[in-house]
């Protein structure tokens, strides 16, 4: 058990240094730096002296060092745009993106779970079908289409939502939140259900053909022989064996959550991180480029790693098999 | 007239070739991948449409109702016209027209036209690296499996989209912001490229590590054959079965991906738009109302990536022997 937390809190350090390798070869080598902060007059001399200061005369790997060591107290220099810190912007806009993928997720789990265990309780049934059908749709759709439909739809042809930007956000110091007035939540409701639809149909597929194939399994014909109640059977017993994997896709997609937030927040204007690199890449920002894809490999491999721990805390069979390896 | 031998051999040659060309058509009409496909009327609508689709953007030249292209022939007084049964919409632009007269039928098939060549070659190309990538992680094993595959997973945890953006973005500011159409064109084929080959090599190298091991790749060996002609001649047309599954939902995904990107503003131009780069132009007339200029490309997406979709589900199920 230890040595398989160990080893997987090791392979997150190496993904970890990878990322922060590519975030730093971009730094290094995509561009020079010091083009940025010279005018057309400056000397060589100068020029060098800039280079010496900036440290961009040491070794590669003495730089790396520093690189990463800045990087561990969120110092990723100045925005070649707007000349802030990035990690002040970034601050700004991490709530954002934060609320939405929460909200999203939530709808997604809340949404996919009930119709998967519907459709697979009652697979032949016309209303299953009917989710069949739709998540297949879901599936085919770019999110940003949704998006576009969706404004089509609920601000265009009825008036009913925002279509755009984030409104009535309170102000927590550290945190902006839209969760504590009526407009936060109007607002938030197209992007979330936007960003939110790709991962319901995904945990309703696989919620659905969980349930089909559990439902086969002897313990449940067992359970059934023994005049257990239908609900006490699915649920007690059925329900509970599909999770696991469950929790394991919603943890990974809750990831990848996080990198279509920048298609949706694009779509709804919403003022988070994906919008912020996007315009990064538009523009060619590479420290806000390099800071940003620090951060998300960050959160990915935390999430990953909480989703392996938890997945051993679940399913007792892995903590089995681990001890005997 | 008189029969010379070489006549009679050649006529019997050719009714021969004739002969194994009609038993390849009828063993192929009598397979259980051509018995599946007409058992699912779903599945043979979805090739039609597929089919239909293509074929009208590969003939997008001679289909297209208008040039959107040729500058002289487009007029503003044509401008943001509605599709044809609408009380202002006219015949010459069956699904209207944009702000400077562009028809939108004729936008939508040269776009797609783009999108499916950026998505072929850009399978194409993932689908040859991780081919390579997974027959020599598989063949040779060692060290050199372990480098590859771990940076196959390092690269799993994150959705290609991003690392799609990431390779657009950092080749783009490679080659400086003075670049050329041709040049952004490859650059997206090469981002959607590179962020799609994992799953070809690890289905690759699963195949090739069962195979390593059989008669054939011993024989080959033994008559001093070199690694490469092993793998590419030999090992390659065996493990090829399921990379073709993985290449049409691919097809579906990569699609998707230069849509996306276009439509985020860093894939192609509006002077060679696609799919995507359509939508993202036409979403900016959503609210004055000309709804026609970006929900028709985006039907005509969602429409080709769900049938391409479906025509993967059904060629997966009828592959797959468990399913039989």
């Amino acid at each position: 058990m230890l040595a398989f937390i160990l080893r997987r809190i090791g392979q997150a350090i190496l993904v970890l240094l990878t990322v922060a390798l590519i975030s730093f070869s971009l730094f290094r080598f995509v561009g020079d730096p010091t083009q940025q902060m010279v005018s057309q007059d400056t000397t060589l001399e100068e020029r060098l002296q800039i280079r010496k200061n900036l440290g961009l005369d040491d070794p590669v790997i003495v730089q790396f060092g520093r690189f990463v060591g800045k990087a561990a107290r969120f110092d990723f220099g100045l925005s070649y745009q707007t000349r802030q810190p990035v990690a002040t912007l970034i601050g700004d806009r991490f709530p954002a993106t934060m609320e939405l993928a929460f909200a999203s997720a939530l709808f997604a789990l809340f949404a996919g779970i009930p119709m998967g265990v519907y459709a697979g309780l009652k697979p032949q049934s016309l209303l299953a079908r009917l989710f069949q059908t739709v998540s297949l749709i879901g599936i085919s759709l770019p999110t940003f289409l949704i998006g576009i439909l969706l404004i089509f739809v609920f601000s265009v042809s009825f008036g009913l939502l925002p279509s755009f930007g984030r409104q009535g956000t309170v102000n927590l110091g550290y945190w902006t939140t839209g969760f504590l007035t009526i407009e936060g939540w109007r607002s938030l409701v197209l992007p979330a259900v936007t960003l939110g639809l790709f991962q319901m149909t995904l945990i309703m597929r696989l919620v659905r053909s969980e349930m089909l194939e559990v439902l086969r399994t002897d313990y449940i014909k067992f359970a059934k022989a023994r005049g257990l109640k239908p609900r006490a059977v699915n649920y007690g017993h059925a329900l509970k064996n599909t999770l696991i994997p469950v929790i394991t896709i919603t943890g990974l997609q809750l990831g990848s959550i996080i990198a279509f937030a920048i298609i949706t927040e694009t779509v709804f204007q919403w003022p988070g991180m994906g919008l912020m690199f996007l315009q990064a890449v538009q523009t060619v920002d590479i420290p806000i480029m390099s800071a940003y894809l620090l951060l998300v490999a960050s959160l990915f491999v935390l999430i990953n790693l909480i989703v392996d721990l938890l997945y051993v805390v679940v399913d007792p069979r892995i903590r089995i098999s681990g001890r005997a390896a | 007239m008189q029969i010379t031998p070489e006549d009679a051999r050649s006529a019997t040659l050719s009714t021969r070739e004739v002969q194994r060309s009609r038993s390849v058509m009828a063993s192929f009409l009598d397979s259980d991948i051509w018995y599946s496909f007409t058992r699912s009327w779903i599945t043979m609508l979805a090739a039609l449409i597929t089919l239909v689709l293509i074929v009208s953007a590969i003939f997008a030249h001679q289909i297209a109702p208008n040039d959107p292209f040729n500058l002289e022939s487009l007029s503003l007084l044509d401008g943001s016209k509605p599709p044809f049964w609408s009380a202002d919409g006219e015949w010459r632009f069956p699904l209207g027209t944009d702000q400077q007269g562009r028809c939108v039928l004729s936008s939508i098939l040269f776009g797609m036209r783009i999108s499916l060549i950026v998505g072929f070659l850009g399978v194409l190309l993932a689908a040859s690296i991780g081919i390579t990538l997974g027959l020599v992680a598989g063949y040779l094993g060692g060290t050199v499996d372990s480098v590859i595959m771990r940076i196959a997973d390092v690269q799993l945890t994150f959705p290609a989209i991003l690392i799609a953006l990431l390779i657009d973005g950092t080749m783009r500011a490679l080659v400086g912001t003075a670049r050329s159409e041709v040049l952004v064109f490859w650059v997206l084929v090469v981002s959607i490229g590179l962020s799609f080959w994992v799953q070809y090599a690890r289905t690759v190298r699963g195949s090739t590590m069962v195979e390593r091991n059989k008669e054939y790749v011993q024989a080959a060996r033994l008559i001093g054959l070199g690694n490469i002609t092993i793998l590419f001649r030999h090992v390659l047309p065996n493990v090829v079965g399921p990379v073709l599954v993985i290449a049409t939902i691919n097809m579906a995904l990569a699609i998707i991906t230069e849509a996306t990107l276009s439509f985020l503003g860093v894939g192609l131009p509006p002077t060679e738009p696609s799919l995507g780069t359509l939508i993202r132009l036409g979403n900016e007339f959503l609210f004055s109302g000309e709804w026609w200029v970006v929900i028709f490309p985006g039907l005509t997406l969602a429409i080709l990536v769900l049938a391409i979709n479906l025509l993967g589900d059904w060629l997966r199920d009828a592959l797959n022997p468990k399913l039989r």
